[in-house]
């Protein structure tokens, strides 16, 4: 679909509500009362949501990968510094320069 | 009355000093989101208003991905919806400190709970437990929230200038790895994380968008399995 001014609207107010009683919720509720497998499954959510937004950034389209594609480089390089190190600046730095070389260079 | 005036005040400063060292880490990032929004068709006024009214800056970037290759609406909400999950576990921890407070506090506060918020907060918090503690969260959620809203700006306004060629946008993926890597704690969050990100890549043909929900959803049912099977409990959430 093609987004006129209302669809923006919508998308802003709604995902605000949204955010907002996501945030509110256990200011007002018990969070003694939540089931303990929704818990365990909460816990898990960064790390779903995460990866399921980094991968199709650094592998792209599986039916169109090469090795040599630029985003998979600059972000294994990223991935490997983010584990060792732990550094959110080097590794979002060393990351973005890698791929401005790698784009000069395989382009 | 004075003398609680300038606890107070100290309480929010604090928070607002506090948290300086964060804004050079999100600045960045408000700018990229005020440029790349713009770059994909979406009028300022509107990317402004994302900034000012969703505040929740991977939301953000996920709503306006989606936007740009014409993802319905509804799948948009419920995709920033699941993005935000994340917002209910700070909230569980920041809870018990939160209960005795009236909704006068409880409305801004719960507005202001932002990862970065979060993180400096709830440290205070277990550090002291005060009545001043209030004026510190709000000092530090207005900081960010202030400079989340100048850094969009200086997107929306000095965007243009940064060449497509950059690839800006591939900063997020880099800021998730960044911020992944600690959550890599236990076999379950391996197992969800490797398989939340296989599927992404493999589902990304879905339908409407649908891939992102469809491999968040799988990966969860997956790794609450695997964290039923593992012995240790070490880690609970705080509550």
């Amino acid at each position: 679909m093609s987004y006129d001014r209302i669809d923006y609207w919508v998308v802003i107010l709604g995902g605000m509500l949204v955010t907002y009683f996501t945030r509110l919720s256990f200011f007002t509720l018990d969070p003694g009362r939540l089931p303990h497998a929704v818990r365990r499954a909460l816990r898990l959510v960064p790390a779903a949501v995460l990866a399921a937004i980094i991968t199709p950034a650094w592998i792209g389209d599986p039916g169109a990968f090469t090795w040599s594609r630029p985003q998979f480089l600059a972000g294994s390089l990223a991935a490997l510094i983010a584990w060792r190190t732990k550094n959110t600046w080097l590794t979002i730095s060393v990351g973005f320069a890698a791929l401005l070389v790698l784009n000069t260079i395989l382009s | 009355m004075d003398v609680r005036f300038a606890d107070r005040r100290r309480a929010f400063l604090e928070g607002v000093r506090d948290q300086l060292p964060l804004v050079l880490g999100v600045a960045p990032f408000g700018a990229i989101f005020g440029a790349l929004s713009i770059s994909v068709g979406i009028p300022p006024i509107e990317t402004q208003a994302l900034s000012l009214l969703l505040f929740a800056g991977s939301a953000q970037f996920i709503a306006v991905s989606l936007i740009a290759v014409g993802t319905p609406v509804l799948i948009v909400l419920v995709t920033v919806a699941i993005v935000n999950l994340r917002h209910l576990l700070y909230s569980i921890a920041i809870s018990p400190y939160m209960q005795s407070l009236g909704l006068r506090w409880k409305i801004p506060l719960a507005w202001l709970l932002t990862d970065e918020a979060f993180a400096i907060a709830s440290l205070r918090y277990h550090q002291t437990d005060t009545e001043q503690d209030h004026w510190y969260f709000l000092g530090t959620g207005l900081t960010l929230w202030g400079s989340w809203q100048v850094s969009t700006f200086l997107g929306i306004t000095a965007g243009a200038l940064i060449p497509t060629s950059w690839q800006l946008e591939f900063a997020l993926p880099l800021t998730f790895m960044a911020i992944l890597a600690p959550n890599l704690t236990s076999r379950a969050a391996w197992v969800t994380a490797l398989t939340a990100g296989a599927l992404a890549v493999l589902l990304a043909d879905l339908p409407l968008s649908t891939g992102l929900l469809a491999s968040v959803l799988v990966a969860l049912v997956l790794g609450t399995w695997v964290q039923g099977l593992e012995t240790d409990s070490g880690q609970q959430v705080n509550s």
